[in-house]
């Protein structure tokens, strides 16, 4: 049986239904989750897709944090169920404290929309375990408030504990600590980034298919469990 | 009805990319020598008495939603002038009486 992925809709998502197109090119299934829902369908895994949940009101992810679907999201990724927040998803796990720190406006006052050069700097997560650690990938990054901050102590146990998942290289496109794109929870099932690898799973819309292996990584660990 | 006041400002240390861009902004109006950091400001009514359980209650809300004290400040403050006074009259004399929490 292929395994069943969640994807959150919350209202102004705006890539839930890329990823669930990543999701189905990969060979598993997409299970809508609606945002005023508190059921997880027995879903394996959950992806928080990209946009502007609730037109962005407040801060980026402050209202989605606490829509009936994410009690129900936290509760279980406390648990060990995979969950990758991606662009806004990212925004809405820091939000809900299933990841350190905050995303404030990039520095350079820019929305920016590249194809962004990352180094995977670690593959001992659930959803980066089919990389090789300091890898180089290309992944498209979008987003006007992507600045990743943290205090110097979070950053430190970051670094420490080797959860820091992806870096830019090549410059950091919006001021990021420590050129961070991407996190993960101590634990590695809980995994934030700002670029979206669900835009980059397909040679005719995407500079690369690098995106592809944070869902084969998911696949491998799924069926490594089972 | 009583108001409560909830300000949230980016922390000192936090870059704050929109108040360097109305900084900017002045200054090429020609106000110089100003500058600015951009933050948030609620202001809540309260249905009946405004009691300190209330507004623990609201510092709570304040601390759970209004801010993110990972990036943000916030500042509860009792409001006194009626509502609808005028805005500069409340800010340059506030009430000798209003209670001020700080984070």
């Amino acid at each position: 049986m292929s395994a069943r992925i969640g994807v959150v809709t919350f209202p102004g998502s705006l890539d839930d239904h890329d990823a669930a197109r990543a999701v189905r090119l990969i060979g598993a299934e997409p299970v809508e989750l609606w945002h005023a829902s508190d059921s997880l369908q027995g879903v394996d895994a959950i992806i928080l897709p990209g946009g502007f949940s609730y037109g962005d009101y407040l801060r980026c992810g402050a209202i989605a944090r606490f829509s009936p679907v994410m009690t129900e999201v936290i509760s279980a990724a406390d648990k060990g169920m995979p969950v990758l927040g991606i662009c806004n998803g990212f925004q809405v796990l820091c939000e809900s404290h299933l990841l350190p720190g905050a995303m404030i406006r990039n520095e350079q006052r820019h929305f920016v929309c590249v194809d962004q050069r990352l180094r995977v700097e670690t593959n001992d997560t659930v959803w980066t375990c089919d990389f090789t650690r300091g890898e180089e990938i290309t992944i498209v990054l979008k987003n006007g408030e992507g600045n990743y901050q943290a205090d110097p102590e979070t950053l430190k146990r970051l670094e420490d504990n080797n959860q820091v998942v992806f870096r830019y290289v090549n410059g950091n496109p919006n001021g990021s600590n420590h050129d961070i794109a991407g996190i993960t929870n101590e634990r590695g099932n809980v995994v934030g980034l700002m670029p979206h690898p669900e835009h980059c799973v397909e040679p005719l819309t995407s500079p690369s298919v690098d995106g592809r292996r944070f869902f084969s990584s998911l696949l491998e660990f799924l069926a490594g469990r089972s | 009805m009583p108001r409560v006041v909830v300000a949230v400002m980016p922390k000192p240390e936090i870059l704050d990319p929109q108040g360097k861009a109305v900084t900017g902004a002045l200054k090429r109006l020609g106000y110089h020598g100003l500058s600015v950091r951009q933050g948030k400001r609620f202001e809540i009514e309260v249905e009946g008495e405004l009691t300190t359980e209330r507004l623990a209650e609201i510092r709570q809300a304040a601390e759970t939603l209004l801010a993110n004290t990972v990036i943000e400040a916030y500042e509860v403050q009792v409001d006194q002038s009626p509502v609808g006074a005028d805005e500069t009259t409340a800010v340059d004399e506030p009430s000798a009486t209003a209670e001020e929490y700080q984070l």
